[in-house]
């Protein structure tokens, strides 16, 4: 992690550089594969235990992530140069602590049901080490504008690992996608239900969803050649 | 024989480097070598190699389940007929129990191969190294520890899970933290419940035309027959057994349900002794595991709160697969601790574990599958402060010498 945050100092943008340069696309894409938040650096890893059983969890935790880091970014971006560094950390929570109660409001508002399901780990974002992360690491040293394609970059990261394991995880664990029955209803036992099939309860428990992301980090290293460390 | 060797000999040029079939080495030398013994002799200097390879070493504990296997297949029939008020007697109907069994388990057993193997070959294939042993253990002990009622796709599915989350992960035999076949069971169990576990899963209950079950009809086993009472256990016909010794005798030959392969105390024995005759299974392992249990189990009758505490401490060893983790899956000397003094650890620990979740949490009656799997984990840590512990006391001699 130290090294990758005195990597990503350096990388001071020119003020003449556009927005979409060479080095500002890599802001979006690297967190998307080789520097992934949660396969790489394995940060966010207790949410992605917690809110992975359903999609649509998964789904509007991933939005939420995307608001707050993006915001949070920005914003410390934009204050970077009148924070004293003594109380950075403090006043980087207070940031992230509004922006988190702004996301709880309006998700109590117009998905209430999703917001009750997801309950404490909404509150929990701002403990999410993907957050502080990037704004201690990035936010603090860059300038608004990569500020905000860092923080997309590293929020859609973190969201597609997320859908990805709630996909594999809803599908085996209900038999379901976004809450609709692809494999017939197992309450009355239709479809494929009625032929022996049964929903795995271990996909709904959290050491599945940890299961999941570590194939999925095998996949990624045996194809990625840039992960394969060397002995 | 010999024209076997001449025909693998003869054909074997085409699997070596260069030849047309290249790609299907890794195949080639996993039958070879399951064939004859390898000469993988040394090139020079005077070793000495023991004839004896990994295939030879797994083989022998496959030929120590075979007693549990057998016994395994006719209690299927067995407890089958009882509940069906046919054939009591534990030699009445012996071909026909026999049959019984075997169309039920035989299945189980070739899945469970078929599955393994061909997920190993495939590894072994992909990876280009040669093909893993230890499945020709895993892939009958998978069959052994589950009840005769689970379904053949999810015997598929998890031995699927077992060999490629649990070993092949880790880089396969050898490398694996968790024994593989306990693996499979931990997979089921947790994933379908109620395939696994509850009184309708331990006995085959299909009757044919004019059959009923017998009246007062009972599928528990022992276990879950303790927790209410520690004293009165009735058979599956749910005719009461005509004392406790009786109950507990039935129980040590293992005229009882459960699963396929762990009832029969007798005959898990059998293959005990065949691996200690060997030197393949380790006493050490083994009598610390008994011990373990054993003195969980006096703790508990001193204890005495409930009906479950209070069944004898060498009869609580009867029970489950006490007798069958301790004998063919503690002794996984891949997952097991390494060292003399952790063997010690490991085996008691993994015994007096499994007695105490057994009792305290009824809900996960089959403890002993949950300490082994548990104390696999530990078993490194074990080893680390074991061999930590003798460098200590060796450094504490240096300094003696010095003064």
């Amino acid at each position: 992690m130290s090294e990758a945050t005195a990597e990503l100092q350096e990388k001071e943008v020119k003020k003449s550089e556009p927005l979409f340069s060479k080095k500002n696309k890599k802001l979006i894409t690297d967190p998307l594969n080789d520097d992934n938040p949660i396969t790489v650096q394995v940060l966010g890893i207790c949410s992605a235990l917690a809110i992975t059983v359903q999609v649509k969890q998964a789904f509007v935790m991933s939005i939420s992530v995307l608001f707050v880091l993006v915001a949070g970014n920005v914003i410390i971006s934009l204050l970077r140069n009148t924070i004293p560094s003594r109380i950075r950390i403090i006043v980087q929570l207070v940031i992230v602590a509004s922006l988190v109660i702004l996301v709880d409001q309006v998700l109590k508002a117009f998905v209430y049901d999703v917001s009750k399901q997801l309950s404490v780990f909404v509150g929990l974002i701002i403990t999410n080490c993907i957050i502080m992360g990037r704004l201690e690491a990035f936010a603090l040293g860059n300038k608004p504008g990569p500020a905000l394609l860092d923080g997309i970059g590293n929020s859609l990261g973190y969201g597609w690992i997320l859908i990805a394991v709630a996909v594999v995880r809803e599908f085996f664990g209900s038999g379901k996608f976004w809450g609709f029955q692809l494999l017939g209803d197992s309450s009355v036992g239709s479809g494929l239900y009625s032929i022996g099939y049964m929903n795995n309860n271990l996909m709904v428990l959290p050491p599945m969803a940890l299961i999941v992301v570590g194939v999925i980090i095998w996949i990624q290293r045996s194809k990625n050649t840039k992960l394969i460390e060397a002995h | 024989m010999k024209f076997l060797r001449d025909y693998l000999d003869s054909i074997k040029p085409n699997f070596e480097k260069g030849g047309k079939l290249e790609k299907l080495h890794s195949v080639f030398d996993g039958l070879e070598t399951f064939l004859f013994v390898p000469r993988h002799g040394a090139q020079s200097g005077a070793h000495i190699r023991d004839g004896i390879d990994m295939k030879r070493a797994m083989f022998t504990v496959v030929i120590a389940m075979i007693p549990a296997m057998l016994f395994g297949i006719w209690n299927t029939g067995h407890q089958h007929f009882l509940t069906l008020g046919m054939f009591a007697g534990p030699l009445d109907g012996l071909m026909d129990k026999l049959m019984f069994g075997l169309i039920k388990v035989l299945p189980l057993i070739v899945v469970s191969y078929g599955v393994g193997l061909g997920i190993e070959f495939l590894f072994a294939q992909l990876r280009g190294h040669s093909i893993n042993e230890g499945f020709l253990v895993s892939g009958l002990l998978i069959p052994l520890c589950l009840p005769v009622e689970v379904p053949l796709w999810m015997v598929a599915v998890a031995t699927a899970f077992a060999v490629v989350i649990g070993k092949e992960v880790f880089g396969g035999t050898g490398m694996n933290i968790l024994n593989p076949a306990l693996t499979a069971r931990a997979f089921l169990f947790f994933a379908y419940p109620t395939k696994m576990s509850g009184n309708t899963v331990w006995i085959n209950t299909s009757a044919e035309n004019g059959q009923a079950l017998v009246d007062g009809y009972s599928g528990e086993t022992f276990l879950a027959q303790s927790i209410q009472s520690s004293s009165n256990y009735v058979n599956v016909a749910g005719v009461p057994y005509e004392s406790a010794t009786d109950a507990w005798m039935n129980a040590f030959w293992g005229f009882i349900p459960g699963s396929i392969g762990e009832t029969s105390v007798v005959a898990i024995l059998i293959g005990a002794g065949v691996l200690l005759f060997t030197g393949i299974g380790s006493w050490r392992i083994m009598l610390s595991f008994f011990l373990g249990g054993y003195v969980m189990g006096l703790i508990f009758n001193a204890w005495g709160a409930n009906e479950f505490m209070q069944v004898p401490a060498i009869y609580q060893t009867f029970m489950g697969g006490f007798f069958f983790g301790m004998v063919f899956m503690a002794t996984d000397p891949v997952s097991a601790a390494q060292t003399n003094v952790g063997k010690w650890i490991y085996g008691f620990l993994a015994g007096f574990l499994g007695i105490m979740i057994r009792v305290f949490n009824p809900a996960y009656p089959e403890g002993i599958m949950m300490s082994i799997l548990f104390m696999n984990v530990m078993a490194p840590l074990i080893d680390h402060y074991v061999v930590q512990a003798n460098v200590n006391r060796r450094l504490k001699r240096v300094k003696v010498s010095n003064q």
